[in-house]
């Protein structure tokens, strides 16, 4: 028993093969555009994951701290400490910036974390954890930081002293880790020249600045500098406690918004990103309908260019069986290796897309189900055809 | 048939090759790979603690020279910068009236001395009068017994006496009363010279100025200051340390002070006291460093990073802090067996400022344990031994 459609492709085999790679080429941007997708919504899984918190506490009435600004006095974790069911709780700022380096700006979501506490790097890919209690920074390798690099962050220099991976903000910007006490500077206190111009205007204030009362206006002057805000509170339920529990006393005794995991990936999956992951969505049911096409408008000519040779089988009693088979087989042929190529060059090229490329396993198995569908789908238009061809055609030319 | 067999044989090992570099790509990258570690073996040595803080630069003892009364500065004679020996005039203050009145008051005071000379003066005068007075009656006296004079002469000489002794008795009050009014006056003399001295200025310790407030002319009210000066002797770095890591830090340990003017230099300094009082807002614990010699040009105010060498140990069994791991509650440190990763629960002690950590126990010395991975790992995660993760990743 000789393969009909190994035969045939045999006989047109560079023809086979190069329409096999052109469609792999189509599959691996329908997979890409898949792992974008999947990056999108990882990113802000990602955000949640690298905090390890069960709670957010932010302030009342605000969806921080990612999807809106939200400000707590950092004296607040203390009473949150005081909860019952509460673990450990952590200050934490954010804040997205850009850092200069050489020539070139990155921007950054600036991570202020208490070493040691909810909100620290969990991993690193190279050297080693903040120690100093100042002006260390532990950076993802995205920034482009190198490691014993010294950067600047408003007023001070920082080294870089260890770098981790995948801790980037729900919309791809890679995070600077640095300590609380630092971060809050950089996000509260004002540059110098504002800093003295504040001054000067306090001074100028008769009302502030009063002869009478000596050290009225030093006093006013120190607390206008001062920054005592955050953030969020990062919350760690001890085992045995419900976090909605927990969350619910928050809200009910400390007039704060707490937000449990699943209410932060609710905000950030189906708020944040919601419009631009659609947009990603769309577009990929547009590749994969565009994809569908292209492989069944192949196998079609395919079939329409050897009609005179499906003749002769037909005059010769070949079953239409067999040749459907063939046509199925060879349909499907095309989708095996356009997928193989599609997923090798997707694995190939996801490195670098500058945002995150997630290609799950899942998907893959999803898109040869879906490539061996659409060829099978495809390839009966083409068995149509072939069935309805006259073998008379074979002789009468 | 020659050409299709060999065609057929091209093709199969061109299709082979294919689908071996695609299982070798899936497996070796993406989520089915194994994650990349790094590797360190766990070693016992010398382990060198310390902590960090940052400080300003400050003297612990300065001055705020001022008039205690309100007033107008006269002069001011010493500028910012200047140094100053002890008791040194550094300004004046408006007298106003008090020459005038110290004058007065000197007058006064002299005055008194001539009036305590009249005084005695006239309890001369008296003691000779009641000297007289009594001899004459005690002679009025006899020759009255003898009938040579009148009963009523001889108790008008007795009256005469009497009155003279209480004559003496007046004069001597008197004289005490000026006594005394001369010790008042004087005091008074020098409470006005006192006052006159208090508007002049003086340093109180050698040093150096620092600020110089107010001008000649300016009005100042009592508690405003005219100078600031400081105790050159007192510089030290008020150091703001973090409470969770202040634990070993004593007074008189090494410290390595960077100014921020200079930061590629450690000026070596010494701990003098570790301060009762800490910032319970900043939960900071304030430190005093003292430089071993004070550098010659910095500004109070200054920025300076101080680190502090806390504890010493000779053999101490330590990892890298990036190893240790929060683990399903537990800390510790990923170790890998039969190519997977396993999770070692460790108890950990203090952290050094290169970031190792004291494993107090659960590992031994010479055990290899993982340092750096490319994502958080899980128990059974198969894992590859790296030298460096990040070179080639992007």
């Amino acid at each position: 028993m000789i393969s009909l459609a190994g035969r045939d492709i045999l006989h047109h085999w560079a023809k086979y093969v190069f329409t096999g790679v052109g469609l792999g080429l189509l599959i691996g941007v329908t997979l890409s555009m898949a792992g974008i997708y999947r990056g999108m919504v990882d990113d802000a899984q990602v955000l949640l994951r690298s905090s390890g918190a069960d709670i957010w506490a932010v302030q009342q009435e605000t969806l921080g701290p990612y999807a809106e600004p939200s400000n707590l006095r950092d004296d607040a974790y203390r009473a949150i400490l005081g909860i019952p069911g509460v673990a450990e709780a952590s200050n934490v700022t954010y804040l997205t910036m850009q850092i200069r380096q050489g020539e070139r700006d990155v921007r950054v979501m600036a991570v202020g974390f208490e070493p040691g506490r909810p909100g620290e790097p969990p991993f690193l890919v190279a050297g080693r954890r903040i120690a100093r209690s100042h002006y260390e920074v532990v950076a993802d390798v995205r920034t482009g930081f190198r490691l014993g690099e010294r950067v600047r962050i408003r007023r001070h220099e920082y080294e870089v002293v260890g770098l981790t991976r995948r801790m980037v903000s729900s919309s791809g910007d890679p995070m600077v880790f640095l300590p609380l006490k630092d971060a809050q500077e950089a996000q509260f206190l004002k540059d110098n020249d504002a800093i003295v111009n504040e001054r000067a205007r306090t001074a100028s204030n008769p009302a502030l600045n009063r002869p009478g009362v000596p050290g009225l206006l030093d006093a006013i002057l120190a607390s206008q500098t001062a920054s005592r805000s955050v953030n969020a509170v990062l919350v760690r339920v001890a085992s045995g406690h419900e976090a909605e529990q927990v969350a619910e006393n928050i809200r009910r005794w400390k007039h704060l918004e707490a937000y449990t995991r699943a209410q932060m990936e609710e905000i950030l999956v189906a708020k944040l990103i919601e419009t631009s992951a659609r947009q990603i969505a769309t577009f990929l049911v547009i590749l994969a309908i565009v994809s569908a096409a292209i492989v069944s408008f192949i196998i079609y000519t395919m079939t329409l260019g050897k009609l005179r040779e499906l003749a002769v089988l037909k005059l010769i009693g070949t079953p239409n069986r067999t040749i459907a088979a063939m046509i199925l087989q060879q349909s499907l042929g095309l989708g095996l290796i356009g997928f193989v190529i599609g997923k090798t060059v997707a694995t190939l090229w996801a490195p670098y897309f500058p945002k995150y490329v997630l290609l799950l396993p899942g998907d893959a198995v999803r898109g040869l189900a879906a490539t061996i569908v659409v060829c099978a789908i495809a390839s009966l238009l083409a068995i149509r055809v072939a069935l309805k061809v006259d073998p008379a055609t074979a002789i009468g030319g | 048939m020659k050409r299709p067999v060999l065609r057929v044989v091209g093709l199969s090992i061109l299709g082979l090759v294919l689908v071996a570099g695609f299982v070798l790509l899936m497996v070796r990258s993406g989520p089915l790979a194994p994650v990349r570690v790094t590797i360190a073996v766990v070693e016992r040595g010398a382990f060198e603690n310390a902590v960090f803080g940052v400080g300003t630069v400050e003297a612990e003892r300065s001055y705020a020279i001022g008039p205690t009364v309100p007033g107008r500065v006269l002069a001011v004679h010493v500028d910012v910068g200047g140094e100053v020996r002890v008791g040194q005039l550094l300004a004046e203050m408006d007298p106003v009236e008090l020459d005038a009145r110290l004058s007065a008051s000197r007058a006064a005071a002299a005055r008194a001395v001539h009036a305590l000379e009249v005084a005695r003066a006239q309890v001369r005068d008296a003691e000779v009068r009641q000297d007289l007075a009594g001899r004459n009656a005690r002679r009025y006296a006899s020759l009255g017994e003898q009938a040579f004079f009148s009963d009523a002469a001889v108790e008008a000489k007795r009256q005469e006496a009497d009155s003279a002794g209480a004559q003496l008795q007046s004069a001597r009050a008197q004289l005490d009363a000026a006594r005394m009014d001369v010790e008042r006056l004087d005091a008074e003399r020098a409470a006005a010279e006192r006052q006159r001295a208090n508007v002049r200025l003086v340093a109180p310790v050698a040093g150096v100025v620092t600020a110089r407030d107010a001008e000649p002319g300016t009005t100042l009210v009592a508690g405003q200051s005219v100078l600031r000066m400081v105790d050159s002797a007192s510089v030290r770095v008020r150091t703001r340390i973090d409470q969770g890591r202040s634990g070993g830090v004593r007074a008189g340990q090494a410290a390595a002070i960077v100014l921020r003017s200079r930061p590629g230099l450690a000026l070596p300094g010494r701990v003098t006291r570790v301060e009762l009082n800490g910032d319970a807002v900043t939960e900071e614990r304030i430190v005093q460093v003292v430089f071993d010699e004070a550098p010659t040009d910095f500004a109070f105010g200054e920025l300076a990073e101080v680190t502090i060498v806390t504890t010493r140990g000779g053999d101490v069994l330590a990892v890298p802090g990036a190893a240790v791991h929060e683990y399903e509650g537990r800390r510790g440190v990923w170790t890998i067996a039969d190519g997977a990763a396993a999770f070692v629960p460790v108890r950990t002690g203090e952290t050094s400022l290169d970031g190792r950590v004291v494993v107090l126990e659960g590992l031994q010395a010479g055990e290899r344990i993982v340092v750096h991975s490319e994502r958080e790992l899980e128990a059974g995660d198969r894992v590859s031994a790296a030298e460096s993760l990040v070179a080639v990743r992007r």
